[in-house]
């Protein structure tokens, strides 16, 4: 059946199967291969994508059922090839990863996170990721990485708005 | 870090990782980004039954879908591949990527579906009916060492893959001598590593080119090397792609029996084919599940606390097949000590065959559970004493003036500072503080105990624990290379023959050339060529690569600079010995002549008339470099050096048990951690964060749980329960540094670190909390469950209407 994926802002329009997941349509038919497959039944995190701004799992999730929605991928979080997000960065200030296949799930939980708040403290972070499983780096570091990434986006819009009310 | 270090450009600063900039941005490359035209993929029919007879496999209504190529079953694909090697000198047990007759653990490969799509070879896969004849089956390890056991493997005749004592040193006169002795028995649960990506594997045969391309998630020693023998091509029709970045493995991606099944398929069919495992396929029957032991030890020490003298027998339940997983019993020969000054050892090593899955190797090769093994027993020793566990430890430690220290078994000891080390974490840890905290909590009417383990991580070894465990292996080098080729512009980069799976390699080789070369290691590419094209290495096991590739790279770089050297003294007409390489120029030690690196690559790539003779033009260098601690074989007694350097690593831990509830939280976790060099901090801290967090799932949460039925019920996330952000507590590391003698920048291997001693502290600490109440854990993991049911029984047997109850 067709289905209408609006993804990282262009319209996709796709013949599908009612079963395929979404992480397999943008996977396979989109070819966006930065959302990753872990456990595929919902625990892992891996697949993490933004659904109407929310993280959510790609796995669980059919094609056809995400029609409508405004789906964001890793892909879009870079604001330009071979340019960071302060987040991304952060994470390689921290080195908030190893193996890489857990971290653009950790990635789109952290920018929810420092989206909804600017100054998370230290069980925030743990609680926003809580639902990412990583087997590499025991956490740590991701969390430095969060943490860090909140006070650079503070410092620069204190910048930006300084000397305003 | 401690005083003593040697100074360096860039080894040891604080550096970016150069790996992590593309994975944040979700561009790795991971096995299973690659859509090949035209490829297939593949679903496996598992086996119901820990063992039975294959009776019969009836495809004809999956055959019938549209879509589907072919079921293949294990008969006939026996008839077209060797079996797989194994580890243990055992030849009728045989194994190949099917079950060929008779299936032998739940789980495993009965027959693959191949078909255009894998939902479509999902669904063919439902119309498959095998025929299965029930047998027999074991799963318990000592059942399986008697004589008289039902062997799984009937050609084989036993279910023994491996029955070895060694003796080192007079363990009897010692043990009769010692005014004390203690026998204790503890068991290591079945877990692993179980990396976020399953094992993903695409192989392409093309006819006409006659190569097998190989793109996998793949960690495993000389993996071309057996693919090509079991499917009977020459090695170098065979090029694994080294260019893929593997989603996590920490010992266990080894793929062996998924590339022989491939291969074979995509040679069958003329046809790219594709096997992603899903969750179910990889807990199952994925060849991922780790050691499973149990160990029977015996000390005798003194009054002091001191040990004289160990005997362990340590069996390992290796599942239905060999592999290389009973070698998982030889790498704690090189630590069989620990860090302890223990004059004689008996060690009895058992691998047996059961209807479990196969083992494979995890992280630490057997050394996490051995280590587990030793520290309960310095516990042990303590409690019996009356002796403080703290103190027990420092009597035993080895000095830091023994270094090197040859251990019984053979092993000289690089150095180490065991002393500093618990210093430096007990002033982290506030020390009084801490047992203030944790008398507290008790006063509070909370189990709370604080957990100790020391441990060493043996690193960078060659393949002698081979020879040891099988006289009729001989192989004792285990190298790794590097390139380095500087172009006619003067850009340098190196290459690396080995895939990586977050241990950042690239960083580490660009850190190591960038060092020796005196170039920022951010300008230096570093390229990962396919197995065909690259230099004899091994992979990232043992935790080498800081040891083997930094050595190589090291090397390497070496004779570039002399080469640069021979170039300058040629064209400046002063001697070699006079001229230094520095940072890119070769100047005088004593004079004003130079030339720059501009001018000696120009002179090395257009200018013959300049350079000198014998030297040859353009600029490429490479070294093999062999374990710095070389690779004789092992005595007859069986004593050897396997690992040349020996990273040493305390943990303190605080747990905190509310025993209405009975759920151990982790209230505070040091580490003090030694691994000589740290060639990047911010990768040994991670992979030290990782260990831990790895150490507290198999202390606690993960298991391969079987039923009486012969089921593994371990098979999702929902039932192996992988730590989460909440349960992997904040950790501190202290860290000291004393240089390994054996290594190029004094660093030693810590690929495995936090791992090896974190499942022992946090044992200490559970036994520490829950002592009071007169109950003990001696076996990991330790169940949620059974903690709280212990508490919950001796609480219910400490209240007097109990006790009345029962009169």
């Amino acid at each position: 059946m067709q289905v209408s994926l609006h993804v990282n802002g262009t319209l996709h329009t796709l013949e599908v199967e009612p079963r395929l997941s979404l992480l397999d349509a943008l996977r396979q038919n989109l070819r966006l291969t930065g959302t990753h497959a872990g456990c595929e039944h919902g625990v892992c995190g891996a697949c993490t994508v933004l659904i109407d701004g929310e993280p959510s799992r790609a796995c669980l999730m059919l094609a056809v059922r995400a029609d409508g929605y405004a789906i964001q991928t890793i892909e879009a979080i870079a604001p330009a090839p071979g340019e960071l997000s302060v987040l991304q960065d952060a994470f390689c200030e921290t080195h908030g990863l190893q193996c890489g296949y857990c971290t653009p799930g950790m990635i789109l939980a952290g920018h929810v996170l420092l989206k909804q708040n600017s100054s998370p403290t230290r069980e925030a972070v743990v609680e926003a990721i809580s639902g990412n499983l990583c087997r590499c780096t025991g956490y740590g570091q991701i969390v430095d990485a969060i943490l860090l990434a909140a006070e650079r986006l503070r410092a620069g819009n204190a910048a930006k708005t300084g000397g305003r009310p | 870090m401690s005083g003593g270090a040697p100074h360096f450009r860039f080894v040891s600063r604080k550096r970016r990782v150069r790996e992590d900039r593309r994975l944040v941005a979700g561009h790795g490359r991971f096995a299973a980004d690659l859509q090949l035209e035209g490829a297939l993929h593949v679903a496996l029919i598992t086996s119901d039954h820990p063992a039975a007879r294959i009776v019969g496999i009836d495809a004809g209504a999956a055959l019938a879908m549209p879509g589907v190529m072919l079921v293949l079953g294990g008969a006939e694909l026996a008839a077209a591949v060797d079996p797989l090697m194994s580890g243990p000198d055992v030849p009728k047990v045989r194994r190949y990527p099917l079950a060929v007759g008779e299936a032998r653990y739940a789980g495993e490969w009965v027959a693959a579906v191949v078909a255009q799509s894998r939902s479509v070879a999902e669904d063919a896969r439902e119309l498959v009916r095998i025929e299965y004849a029930p047998l027999p089956f074991n799963l318990d390890p000592e059942a399986a060492y008697l004589t008289d056991s039902r062997p799984v493997h009937a050609e084989h005749g036993s279910n023994v893959l491996l029955d070895r004592a060694f003796v080192w040193g007079d363990v009897d006169a010692d043990f009769a001598a010692a005014r004390h002795k203690l026998a204790y028995r503890v068991s290591w649960g079945r877990s692993s590593t179980v990396p976020i990506e399953t094992f993903h594997i695409t192989a392409r045969w093309d006819a006409w080119a006659q190569m097998l391309d190989v793109w996998a998630s793949v960690q495993m020693p000389k993996y071309q090397d057996q693919i090509a023998r079991a499917l009977r091509i020459p090695q170098h029709n065979v090029r694994v792609h080294y260019d893929i970045d593997v989603g996590g493995s920490y010992g266990v991606k080894r793929g062996i029996k998924h590339a022989v099944l491939v291969g074979h398929l995509s040679r069958l069919l003329n046809a790219p084919v594709q096997l992603i495992e899903d969750r179910l396929e990889n807990m199952r029957g994925g060849d991922m599940q780790g050691p499973d032991r149990l160990f029977d030890v015996e000390l005798a020490f003194a009054d002091d606390g001191r040990i004289r003298a160990m005997k362990m027998r340590a069996l390992d339940n290796c599942g239905a097949y060999a592999g290389r997983a009973p070698f998982q019993l030889g790498k704690p020969i090189g630590a069989i000590v620990g860090p302890y000054q223990i004059n004689s050892v008996a060690y009895h090593a058992i691998s047996v065959t059961t209807n479990k899955a196969p083992q494979e190797a995890v992280r630490g090769f057997g050394q996490a559970p051995t280590n587990y093994a030793i520290e309960t027993g310095i516990e042990k020793v303590a409690a019996a004493l009356g002796l403080d566990r703290l103190e027990v430890r420092r009597r035993n430690f080895i000095t830091k003036d023994q270094f090197p220290y040859l251990i019984p078994s053979g092993t000289r000891y690089d150095s180490g500072d065991y002393h500093a080390v618990v210093d430096k974490v007990l002033a982290a840890a506030d020390w009084p503080g801490l047992i203030a905290e944790r008398d507290g909590l008790r006063k509070a009417g909370l189990l709370a105990g604080i957990g100790l383990a020391a441990c060493l991580e043996p690193g960078g070894g060659n393949s002698s624990f081979e020879p040891l465990l099988n006289p009729r292996i001989d192989t004792t080098t285990w190298m790794e290379s590097a390139r380095i080729v500087v172009d006619a512009t003067g850009t340098v980069s190196v290459t690396v023959h080995t895939t990586s799976s977050g241990q950042g390699h690239d960083t580490l080789a660009a850190t190591a050339v960038g060092e020796v070369l005196g170039i920022d290691p951010d300008e230096i590419r570093v390229l990962r060529p396919d197995s065909i094209a690259s230099l004899a290495s091994n992979s990232p096991v043992g935790s080498r690569m800081a040891v083997m590739l930094g050595g190589a790279a090291f090397h390497a770089a070496g004779k570039l600079k002399t080469q640069l050297v021979a170039i300058a003294a040629h064209n400046l007409g002063v001697a070699a010995e006079r001229l230094v390489y520095d940072g890119g120029t070769v100047r005088e030690i004593d004079g004003a002549r130079r030339l720059g690196w501009s001018e000696l690559i120009t002179i090395a790539h257009r200018q013959h008339h300049r350079l000198p003779p014998g030297v040859e033009p353009g600029l490429a260098v490479s070294h093999t470099y062999q374990v710095p601690t070389g690779g004789a074989l092992p005595t007859a007694d069986g004593r050897v050096q396997m690992y040349p350097t020996h990273a040493f690593e305390f943990h303190v831990v605080l747990v905190v048990i509310d025993p209405d509830i009975g759920k151990p939280e982790i209230r505070r976790y040091v580490i003090g951690h030694d691994c000589g060099t740290m060639i990047n901090p911010d990768i040994v801290d991670g992979m030290t964060l990782g260990g831990i967090a790895h150490g507290i799932g198999a202390a606690l949460l993960e298991e391969f749980a079987y039923d009486g039925e012969g089921q593994m019920i371990a098979q999702s996330f929902a039932d192996y329960l992988l730590p989460s952000s909440h349960e992997v507590p904040e950790v501190k590391i202290v860290h000291h540094v004393t240089p390994s003698p054996y290594t190029v920048f004094g660093q030693k291997g810590s690929g495995e670190s936090g791992y090896l001693g974190a499942p022992a502290a946090i044992s200490s600490a559970i036994n520490d909390a829950t002592r009071q109440l007169g109950i003990g854990f001696h076996k990991l993991p330790m169940r949620l469950s059974e903690i709280g049911d212990a508490i919950a029984g001796a609480r219910e047997e400490a209240k007097p209407s109990g006790k009345a109850k029962r009169k």
